[in-house]
């Protein structure tokens, strides 16, 4: 239960900070520690709300890890050690005070493989709402369930049948179902861990459609191990290898004509 | 810079950067024989330039091909990127360098009858090395991706291009002079047209190399120094 309530992540507050700064995540100085082997080292960056951005590196260069930060997901891990800070709106997601669970609120996440619960299609979107009381009356609940599962695109294959298990359904609307999941409790930021490694390219096209359209509501980051996913979705691209973030660019100028070595051999699949 | 991971990547970059240097090769020989063909009354000459206009393009044709299947199969990225749409734009400069040449040597038989006076000759030849002088500096230029030369050439389209106002100005003069020169004069004049926009090919063949090395597009208008258009105006 513990880790479900983790996963889709709510509080009661939903109020949509219609912050217009420039930055929506502030990284300073992050290192991450796992024990001994150290993970991340001083990484910077400003993320932009309402876009899209994309991590790329080589496996094991910390893109993951960094992402994992922005909603404290690493908290889990017992040997993990987060130093630096990390602001959303401003405020430090370290800070001693923040609630992890009230953040996830604020910050969703998609994972790399569709992990919808055991339950109906409908409980799956209704479940994160529900519990942090976003529904006063079963319409009020119906609507949100609705709403989700038309902003992740998937309302129209699954109407008929929301009473069906969630496992029933196919790879791509299984993660369109998860993305329903996080977007239900209104989220701000949604992580996106690899959402598509798992799927064909049709119900990838889907999801990066979706992507495109959440846009213009979420600050969302995505994780790619696709160079040409990163191309098609993101607005800025940032390359980690080695535990380093080496390059954070436009995604135009980033394909086209990289600043640092490290990435240009990494896109152009050279190597380094 | 160092090989691709998938081997036959390079393979394909290496076969378009062939076919590049191929085609410059054909090309400045052709417009070097349609020049030596005009001077010297040389119908045979000026015939072969014509047929090998065809493998120019044939040439042409296979370089997009390639581009087009390389772009399809390996997704290129930043310089890859670049490089292949460079050759696209560069096969197409060498293809109209090629027809630039069959023009010149589509324009022997005219001249044959009258022949070209040694004056004449002497310009359009003069004319013709610079060009071709510069289109063999840009393929030297696309083989070893010195960006310092290639900026060089773009600058040097100045020197054509006074050349070819000088030659422009030359043949007025002989019209003038005797209006029996004028059908000789007019067909070397589009003779020194066309060597002169050869020159114009090299200098975007240059451009490309230089985008195609740093990304950026190069800086500053490039000089110009063709003053024919308004050649022969009568001041008011």
């Amino acid at each position: 239960m513990n880790s479900i309530s983790t996963m889709i992540t709510t509080t009661t507050s939903t109020t949509k900070a219609a912050t217009m700064s420039e930055s929506k995540i502030s990284a300073r100085n992050v290192q991450v520690f796992y024990g001994e082997k150290h993970a991340l080292r001083d990484v910077n960056i400003e993320i932009r709300p309402r876009s899209v951005t994309a991590f790329i590196g080589p496996s094991g260069c910390g893109k993951s890890t960094f992402l994992r930060c922005l909603n404290r997901m690493n908290d889990t891990i017992a040997s993990c050690r987060v130093e630096g800070s990390i602001g959303i709106d401003g405020e430090n997601i370290y800070d001693p005070k923040v609630d992890p669970v009230q953040l996830r609120a604020k910050v969703g996440m998609v994972f790399q493989k569709p992990n919808p619960f055991p339950k109906s299609i409908y409980e799956n979107v209704a479940y994160g709402p529900r519990i942090h009381g976003l529904a006063r009356k079963k319409s009020d609940l119906d609507d949100i369930v609705a709403s989700a599962l038309q902003k992740a695109g998937l309302w129209n294959e699954v109407k008929d049948r929301l009473q069906e298990s969630g496992t029933g359904l196919s790879g791509g609307q299984q993660q369109r179902l998860c993305i329903a999941r996080a977007v239900a409790v209104s989220p701000e930021i949604i992580l996106m861990d690899e959402p598509c490694s798992a799927l064909d390219p049709i119900a990838t096209a889907k999801v990066e459609e979706l992507i495109h359209e959440l846009r213009s509501n979420y600050t969302i980051v995505i994780v790619t191990h696709s160079m040409q996913q990163a191309a098609r979705v993101s607005q800025r691209t940032a390359m980690f290898h080695l535990g380093l973030l080496v390059e954070e660019n436009d995604t135009d100028k980033m394909f086209t004509n990289p600043d640092d070595q490290r990435t240009q051999d990494y896109i152009m699949g050279r190597f380094g | 810079m160092t090989s691709h991971i998938f081997s036959a990547y390079d393979e394909d970059l290496k076969y378009l950067n062939r076919r590049i240097s191929e085609m410059g090769g054909l090309a400045e020989q052709m417009c070097g024989d349609a020049v030596r063909a005009l001077v010297n009354s040389d119908a045979a000459l000026a015939q072969k330039v014509i047929s090998d206009d065809v493998i120019l393009d044939h040439a042409e044709r296979e370089i997009q091909e390639k581009a087009i299947v390389t772009i399809a199969r390996r997704q290129p990225m930043a310089s890859d990127l670049r490089e292949i749409i460079g050759t696209l734009r560069i096969a197409g400069d060498l293809e109209r360098v090629g027809d630039l040449g069959k023009n010149t040597a589509k324009r022997v038989i005219a001249v044959q009858g009258t022949g070209v006076p040694r004056k004449l000759a002497r310009g359009i030849e003069h004319l013709s090395e610079l060009a071709l002088i510069q289109l063999k500096e840009v393929l030297d230029v696309f083989a070893n991706r010195s960006v310092a030369k290639a900026e060089a050439i773009r600058q040097r389209d100045e020197e054509i291009d006074a050349m070819y106002t000088s030659l422009f100005r030359e043949l007025l003069t002989y019209m003038m002079e005797d209006p029996r020169n004028i059908t000789t004069c007019t067909h070397l004049l589009f003779c020194a047209k066309n060597i002169e926009r050869i020159g114009d090919h090299a200098t975007n063949i240059a451009e490309t190399i230089y985008y195609i090395a740093t990304g950026a597009q190069p800086e500053g208008e490039r000089p110009k120094d063709d003053s024919s258009n308004t050649l022969g105006a009568v001041a008011e």
